[in-house]
């Protein structure tokens, strides 16, 4: 079994979508509704962010100063940051200034949260993207070929591959990367910086190494999640049915498994770019890449809250929706979900 | 689910846990130096007198790594044993009590999880101040999440049993019937996954304290010891891939036997084939 960051596909419990289709109604109200949950999800993680971040003890200010701080000091730099005022409006202006993109301004180094957030997004996105491109095809024809040799040698090795894949942690495959391709091959660059005015190629160039690691990061689980879900469609009674009757292997794939796979292989590959938007936080911090996710971790040392909070929002955002989108193209794809059982 | 029932491969897994265990309560007579000890010239490599080389400040990289494990297993431990309580006891309440209380319970735990893990631990662990017990208190709360998912899937296909109905219509409180009714019949199908949250539980504290948010020096802990060495990869020292090494080690080693409990448990129930 797997032991992910994020959830493996049998642990996934009905998603509420699920839940509220089978009370019923037609497909448009059915996608509102998830995409209200959605919404307001995100409204809850927003509170969550900003309220869990104030209720919890330990005070900006009084760290900031150290422990010989005056009152008085604590009271002046508190109301600079604007932390005197009540938590309730902090809130609402700190959410309608996102609303407008305004992220307010760093504690540490006082520059608008926003403008890091944006340029540094475009970059962490690339590298989900690229890796991505890469993953989703390999794993499903992977997974695939699992499945066409089930308990036969491909699928044993495919299966020890990504049991071992799954169990190493991120940094570490990422190191081992960086031992073999660049301090052994000299092939590969470190670190991965890349800087404004890098052409796309050249950029490309630089992130080989990062993307392998989310690769191989992701592959593994989506693999895995790929062949069981596949293997639980051909296991059902009407592709025995239709085995039975004669029809060749490919069109019993083409009409008749492929498309009740559609829904749990497109799951799958949601799921795992919501695990692969969190991966990046680590893989930025091996390779020294400057995206969102090393900015949050540089952060979070300083103790600099409004990016803190700014980048957590940001990654829950990304990853609400992506399971929104599963959720939705589930509906879509498996009428069976649209109506009250 | 008697030894002899187990598969080679599950054998080598316990073997490698119980190797790593017997590292880390046995760690002051097996290790060759002090955790802590400067002995050596900073990244002197392996063989001779420190059979793993040493590491960023010159300390004997295999006795760090003889005291990680304790760390390393201490807080994972802990924090999966901790979760799995939180977990099933909200989580069986929520069964029991059914209604409100389940509503309430199920649906702050579906906004806990909308956040993902990571994100959310740094969040959090941004404002604590940093020590072991917080850690390991959030790495619980987080984590319980998961576990109560699972633990309300579970219990709520046992509470429908006629036996359960038997100990209601008996007049038994609830606590009797989460404890002596529900848990012993879900203890099988919950015990694979302890295996699963103690391998994530592994490696998300190695993640944190990568980052420099978990274990905090001079403790030694394997994902810290990644971390003090980082620099040296690329001068070709290889003492930030031996902690790693350690810890995918130990991963894979609970995992093999997570698989072969999840197969036999799996095959009493009759469910959950191939997956």
């Amino acid at each position: 079994m797997t032991s992910s960051i994020e959830e493996p596909a049998s642990v996934r419990p009905v998603p509420s979508a699920v839940r509220q289709a089978r009370r019923g109604n037609s497909l448009g109200r059915l996608v509102a509704r998830r995409i209200l949950l959605g919404f307001g999800l995100l409204i809850a993680a927003s509170m969550l962010i900003f309220g869990g971040v104030e209720a919890l003890p330990g005070d900006f200010a009084s760290t900031y100063l150290g422990q010989d701080a005056t009152p008085q000091a604590i009271a002046n730099i508190r109301e600079e940051l604007g932390l005197d005022r009540p938590m309730a409006e902090r809130y609402l202006s700190w959410l309608g200034g996102i609303a407008q993109g305004d992220f307010g301004t760093s504690w540490s180094n006082r520059n608008s949260v926003g403008d890091q957030i944006w340029k540094r997004l475009g970059n962490s996105l690339l590298l989900a993207g690229v890796a991505a491109l890469i993953a989703i095809p390999l794993a499903l024809a992977l997974g695939m070929v699992a499945v066409l040799y089930r308990n036969r040698i491909p699928d044993r090795v495919i299966s020890l591959l990504s049991l071992a894949a799954i169990s190493l942690p991120e940094f570490f495959i990422g190191y081992l990367l960086i031992q073999f391709f660049t301090v052994q091959l000299g092939f590969a660059s470190f670190p991965a910086t890349v800087y404004d005015g890098m052409g796309l190629g050249e950029r490309l160039a630089t992130i080989v190494l990062p993307v392998m690691t989310l690769v191989i990061v992701v592959l593994a689980h989506m693999m895995r999640m790929t062949r069981s879900a596949i293997m639980n469609v051909m296991s059902s009674p009407y592709v025995e049915t239709a085995e039975l009757k004669g029809l060749s292997a490919l069109r019993i794939i083409a009409e008749h498994a492929a498309p009740n796979a559609v829904a749990p292989v497109v799951t799958v590959i949601a799921l795992n770019l919501a695990a692969l938007v969190v991966g990046v936080v680590v893989v930025e911090v091996v390779f020294v890449y400057p995206g969102i996710g090393q900015y949050m971790v540089d952060a979070v040392t300083v103790r600099d809250m409004p990016v803190v909070q700014g980048c957590g929002l940001i990654f829950a955002a990304l990853y609400i929706v992506l399971n929104m989108v599963a959720d939705i193209v589930s509906i879509l794809a498996n009428p069976r979900l649209r109506h009250p059982r | 689910m008697t030894l002899r029932s187990m598969p080679i491969s599950a054998r080598i897994g316990l073997a490698g846990i119980l190797f790593v265990f017997a590292c880390a309560i046995f760690a002051p007579i097996i290790a060759p130096y002090d955790e802590s000890a400067i002995v050596g010239e900073v990244w002197a490599p392996m063989g001779g007198d420190f059979l793993l080389g040493t590491d960023n400040l010159g300390r004997d990289l295999l006795s760090r790594l003889i005291y990680g494990a304790r760390a390393t297993l201490f807080v994972a431990l802990s924090a999966t044993v901790i979760s799995f309580s939180i977990g099933m006891f909200l989580s069986f309440t929520a069964v029991v009590s059914g209604g409100v209380v389940d509503q309430v319970l199920s649906r702050l735990n579906d906004l806990l999880m909308s956040v993902p893990a990571l994100i959310l631990a740094l969040v959090v662990l941004a404002v604590l101040p940093q020590n072991i017990w917080i850690l390991i208190v959030v790495m619980a709360v987080i984590d319980s999440t998961r576990v109560y998912r699972i633990g309300r899937a579970v219990a709520l296909d046992v509470s429908v049993m006629d036996f359960v109905e038997a100990a209601w219509l008996r007049g038994e409180g609830k606590l009797w019937i989460i404890f002596r009714e529900i848990l012993p019949n879900t203890l099988a199908p919950l015990l694979g996954e302890f295996g699963l949250r103690f391998a994530f539980s592994i490696l998300f504290l190695s993640t944190l304290s990568f980052l420099g948010l978990g274990i905090q020096p001079p403790i030694a802990d394997w994902g810290g010891m990644v971390k003090d060495n980082k620099d040296g990869i690329i001068f070709g020292v290889s003492a930030s891939l031996t902690p790693g090494a350690a810890i995918a080690f130990l991963v894979v080693c609970v995992n093999l036997v997570v698989d072969w409990l999840i197969n036999t448990t799996s095959s009493l129930k009759g469910a959950r084939d191939n997956a």
